[in-house]
């Protein structure tokens, strides 16, 4: 069985492990991957993956520039703005 | 111990299409913050994305023009992380069927021409802006850009100074310029730089350790920090201390890269292939089509400049970066200028003069026939270069072609050799110390008298024919 | 007409016709059935809110004039709070209405209510829901299923004429047959995805969850078909629905999966199934046993699947745009706090799983590998339909369980989608009908699997069964 490190996937997916969660959400996870696990008992060496159960292909737009008018809306419900930009907590890398 | 760096560029290219790559929002500049948004590239729930058709076929078009190999097939894959300019936590971008593959530009050096080769190209969306200067209190997003569709192109680590990476940017610029794919203008942001920089003893195979740079804003950082890079690697390795693998950020103010302070993660994309968008086939007829439209790119200007009028490698490469600047001198060749004299007098002289009044070839003045006239005058000797020199300023600041100055200024050149031995006679009377330095062998002596009858002829005077002249007279002095 | 001429026992064709003709008025029709949701919904809570008077719109001569519509909260409506039962959307405006909310009320429909859901689509019982769960109408101690609980409690309380819910995994079926009435996953790609908030986008439908099969017929006939704002959207015609409703099956082959009907199945259900398939034989179909061998394999791919496509599109709920934020004075915090306050355990643990198969190292073993039994999984499909017509299966292992029975144990809760997954994994339609009661006098389920796109087939061998059966006009005492 694989083992996995639930903070680091919790890291990549910012979410908080919480004491009381994290041993329970550990356990679910184990036993979700074993579960799993018997995938690995089917040959698939000569298989393709599916990643669309349709046949399409090639799904383009000519676009013409358009004003989509959501802006405003969008800004005057946004969590934290200041004018017409989007705040969020300073970001310290650069 | 002599190290030889290895340097290979990763540029993000803006391609210039109206829309963005996959909604309908305008790309262009300047809008208000946040205006230029829809649900798709503001990452709404429930919004999905549909590839712009023409996103494609500049893709394409560019992949020819720098002499890539276009997929067959091709799917767009989604990269996971989390930043606050990038709105869906993803950005939809391409891993393993890159659109283009396996292509090259060819760089002119002093040395020759060198071939850097391409890795691949992808197309991806650009993410939003984030703005820190100035606010206290925290940091704006602004996603007008969000969405625009980019392409990112990659080199081999082929570059082995700062110098060919300096050259080839100006290449890839040209290059996406002449196709219209680009304006691959930094300062806007419609290129983007980043390069990967490491160091090895010189003659060794195994590549070193190499660092990333980033938040490089303009052509001349690039090479002063791939410069500076080198140094601190050497230096490093000089004293025994290993050169870590990490991200350093370029600082224009101090001249230096520093190491980035997040201690980030190492970044885990977990790349998986886009389910929103289905995968694209390429037809061979399709690549034909797009590399039959393609105009006469840089490469071909510059193999024609060679062979129709003889220039060196290197000239024609200098000529051929900017469009403007090749039509210019095509335009002044084929009005009856001798290409290699049209050509150093574009490059050394006129661009200078244009540059100081803060013009440029595309505004100057003097148009491609009058300087042709310059060349003509020159070539045939009605004057001397160094007049030429004096001209053409004049021409540029008068807005009056050579002829009008000359005729008005009486600057033609003397060849009467009657006059010039008249000077020459004088020149040598009034300075015996030359004649008996140059009898003592120093050669120099020559060059002041020669120095004395210019003065005398206001510099009109034939240059080749004083030399003669008074190098016969002074041979005769006893 | 009979049912007392009380308004909320209407189906839609009735409702329509009733519109239509002038018989009711929209705005009668509206208060007529808030009375009933108002009297009905403090029992099973399936609505989060409901749409003002105000909203009625006159008649339009469209198909669906006033006709009002319930729509499961994980579809995008214009200025209409649209949370997914969670609380980080809490807020969460849409600024444009999905597709499928657009047509209908081109059609003259309005959207009446939100149905309540579990969160973001994850769960089998809407007991993960952030606003409490919602109750099976037959039996208030009982679950309703899930995701689709609110859409389905709805209908089959007569508090909706109709709803519209969604299916990654089963979420409109096993709600459907939980609650008794009838519940179509599309074909994928038949009806346009923008709009609805994404969980699996491979998987994904929104799809009809009506009192009768015509109805969901009608419904189909209005929400279906190509959308340019979905690349994933079939371009096939639609046809009308309701054109082969009252042909004869006679000859139809209806294959019986023998691993769906493997030992242990709770012999009420097989009971039930057994009736069916005799109906079915009555209608002039034959039964053929048949094999989709990858069966056991269905539950462990979509574990896989469906939580890597969700941890992505999830990544977007992240405070910085919309709905929730959480007080933070670094970004780190702002990610973490408001997930951590946003997100119920059920979507964590999703999150956490389709991060892990997606992350370095893994993707090959997990990912990968699931995504080539998905293949084996769909030809399984592809196969038997070269056999027979339609596919006949249980729809859920049980009838509907009690409240928080299977809350801690996540496997158990998963493999109440043992029957209804594959459909979504090889994406062909696949309907949910009433097919009997077990001694609790709870609903029992059973499924028509068709080809792609071969929706016509079920509504027919559908509608038959129905004329020939009296499930669908049976109502919970509320």
């Amino acid at each position: 069985m694989s083992t996995f490190d639930i903070d680091k996937i919790a890291e990549l997916a910012r979410i908080r492990l919480k004491a009381e969660e994290r041993a329970k959400l550990s356990k679910d996870l184990e036993s979700i991957i074993r579960y799993v696990e018997k995938l690995a008992e089917l040959p698939t060496d000569n298989v393709e993956p599916t990643s669309h159960v349709l046949n399409l292909e090639n799904v383009t737009k000519e676009y013409k520039p358009r004003d989509a008018k959501v802006s405003e809306h969008v800004l005057k419900h946004a969590p934290a703005k200041e004018k017409t930009y989007f705040k969020v907590p300073k970001v310290v890398d650069n | 111990m002599k190290y030889e760096p290895v340097i290979g560029l990763e540029t993000h290219v803006q391609l210039k299409t109206d829309c963005k790559i996959f909604c309908a929002c305008p790309t262009s500049f300047g809008e208000q913050p946040n205006k230029n948004t829809c649900p798709v590239c503001l990452g709404l729930p429930g919004s999905l994305p549909v590839l712009n058709k023409k996103v494609l076929e500049l893709a394409i078009t560019a992949g020819l023009a720098i002499n890539c190999h276009i997929a067959e097939r091709l799917h767009f894959n989604r990269k996971n992380y989390f930043y606050p300019d990038l709105p869906k936590g993803y950005q939809i971008s391409q891993f393993n069927h890159p659109i283009c593959a396996k292509g090259f530009i060819d760089i002119a050096l002093p040395s020759g021409t060198k071939r850097i080769q391409i890795t691949r190209a992808h197309l991806e969306e650009d993410a939003g802006k984030l703005l820190h200067e100035g606010i206290h209190d925290g940091s704006y997003v602004d996603f007008n850009r969000a969405g625009v569709p980019l392409l990112e192109v990659v080199t081999e680590p082929d570059l082995r100074s700062s110098d060919e990476a300096y050259q080839y940017l100006i290449m890839l610029k040209a290059i996406m310029r002449y196709a219209g794919v680009s304006n691959c203008n930094m300062e806007e942001g419609s290129l983007r730089c980043d390069a990967n920089v490491s160091v090895r003893p010189v003659g060794t195979e195994k590549f070193g350790t190499r660092s990333e740079i980033k938040n490089l804003n303009s052509f001349k950082a690039v090479q002063k920090a791939i410069e500076y890079e080198i140094k601190r690697q050497s230096e490093l390795l000089d004293s025994g201390k290993p050169v870590a693998q990490e991200t350093r950020l370029w600082n224009e103010e101090r001249q230096v890269t520093i190491t980035m302070r997040s201690k980030e993660e190492a970044h885990d994309y977990r790349y998986f292939p886009e389910p929103d968008l289905v995968p694209f086939t390429v037809s061979r007829a399709e690549v034909e089509k797009i590399r039959k439209s393609l105009p006469e790119l840089p490469q071909q200007i510059s193999a024609r400049f060679q062979k129709e009028f003889g220039l060196s490698p290197y000239d024609a490469e200098v000529l051929v970066q900017d469009q403007r600047l090749a039509q210019y001198f095509e335009e002044a060749v084929r009005s009856g200028a001798q290409a290699k004299l049209a050509s150093n007098w574009i490059q050394s002289e006129l661009l200078g003069i244009l540059n100081e009044r803060k013009l440029n070839i595309e505004t100057s003045p003097v148009s491609p026939k009058d300087l042709a006239e310059l060349v003509k005058l020159i070539e045939n000797a009605t004057i001397s270069g160094k007049i030429g020199k004096e001209i053409l300023p004049r021409m540029v600041d008068e807005k009056k072609t050579a002829r009008q100055i000359i005729e008005t200024s009486g600057m033609t050149q003397i060849s009467d050799e009657k006059l010039i031995a008249e000077a020459a006679a004088r020149a040598i009377q009034s300075n015996p110390k030359s004649v008996e330095a140059f009898k003592s062998g120093k050669t120099n002596a020559l060059s002041f008298l020669v120095g004395r009858v210019m003065k005398e002829t206001q510099g009109r005077a034939n240059p080749q024919l004083v030399n003669k002249i008074l190098k016969e007279k002074l041979e005769q002095a006893v | 007409m009979e049912k007392n001429n009380q308004i909320h026992n209407f189906t839609l064709e009735e409702s329509a016709k009733a519109l239509k003709s002038g018989q009711c008025e929209p705005s009668d029709f509206y208060q007529a059935l808030r009375k009933r949701a108002e009297s009905v919904d403090p029992k099973i809570h399936a609505y989060i809110n409901y749409a003002e008077p105000s909203s009625v719109p006159s008649a339009n001569g469209g198909v669906f004039s006033g006709v009002p519509i319930s729509l499961k909260d994980n579809i995008s409506t214009q200025g209409w709070e649209t949370t997914c039962a969670s609380k980080i959307l809490k807020g969460y405006i849409p600024p444009y209405d999905a597709t499928v909310v657009r047509k209908l009320k081109e059609a003259g429909a309005y959207i009446f209510a939100k149905c309540n859901m579990d969160e973001f689509a994850f769960g089998s019982s809407t007991e993960t829901s952030a606003y409490g769960p919602t109750l099976n109408p037959w039996n208030p101690e009982y679950v309703p299923g899930g995701s689709s609980g609110g859409s389905a409690a709805s209908v089959a309380a007569n508090e909706a004429i109709c709803a519209l819910g969604s299916d990654t995994g089963g979420s409109i079926r096993q709600p459907a047959a939980l609650c008794g009435i009838v519940g179509l996953k599309p074909t994928y790609g038949r009806v346009s995805r923008y709009g609805l908030v994404a969980f699996g986008s491979s998987l994904d439908q929104i799809g009809p969850l009506t009192k009768t099969v015509k109805d969901s017929a009608l419904l189909m006939n209005v929400i279906a078909g190509h959308d340019p704002l979905d690349s994933t959207s079939a371009p096939e015609p639609v046809p009308d629905y309701t054109a082969d409703l009252e042909k004869s099956i006679k000859g139809m082959k209806i294959g019986w999966p023998k691993e769906y009907f493997i030992e242990g199945i709770d012999p009420e259900v097989r009971k039930a199934l057994e009736n069916a398939a005799d109906t079915f034989k009555s209608l002039g179909a034959t039964i053929k046993e048949i094999s989709l061998p990858h069966t056991p394999y269905a539950v462990a791919v979509y574990y896989v699947v469906a939580t890597a496509e969700a941890s992505s599109n999830l990544a977007r709920f992240d405070g910085v745009r919309f709905g929730l934020r959480a007080k933070a004075d670094t970004l780190r915090d702002l990610y973490f706090e408001t997930r951590d306050l946003g997100f119920g355990r059920e979507a964590k643990r999703r999150i956490l799983m389709g991060t892990f198969v997606l992350s370095s190292g893994y993707y090959d073993a997990y990912y990968r590998r699931a995504q080539k039994v998905r293949t084996l999984i769909k030809e399984d499909f592809v196969r038997a339909f070269k056999e027979v017509d339609l596919i006949m299966t249980p729809t859920a292992p049980t009838p509907a369980f009690k409240i928080g029975e299977k809350m801690d144990d996540p496997i158990q809760m998963y493999l109440s989608d043992i029957f209804t997954i594959s459909m979504n994994l090889s994406g062909v339609p696949c309907m949910s009908l009433p097919g009997g009661f077990d001694n609790k006098g709870l609903p029992i389920g059973f499924q028509l699997v068709g080809n792609f796109f071969n929706e016509s087939k079920i509504f027919r061998a559908g509608h038959q069964f129905e004329k020939a059966s009296p499930f669908h006009t049976m109502k919970p005492k509320i």
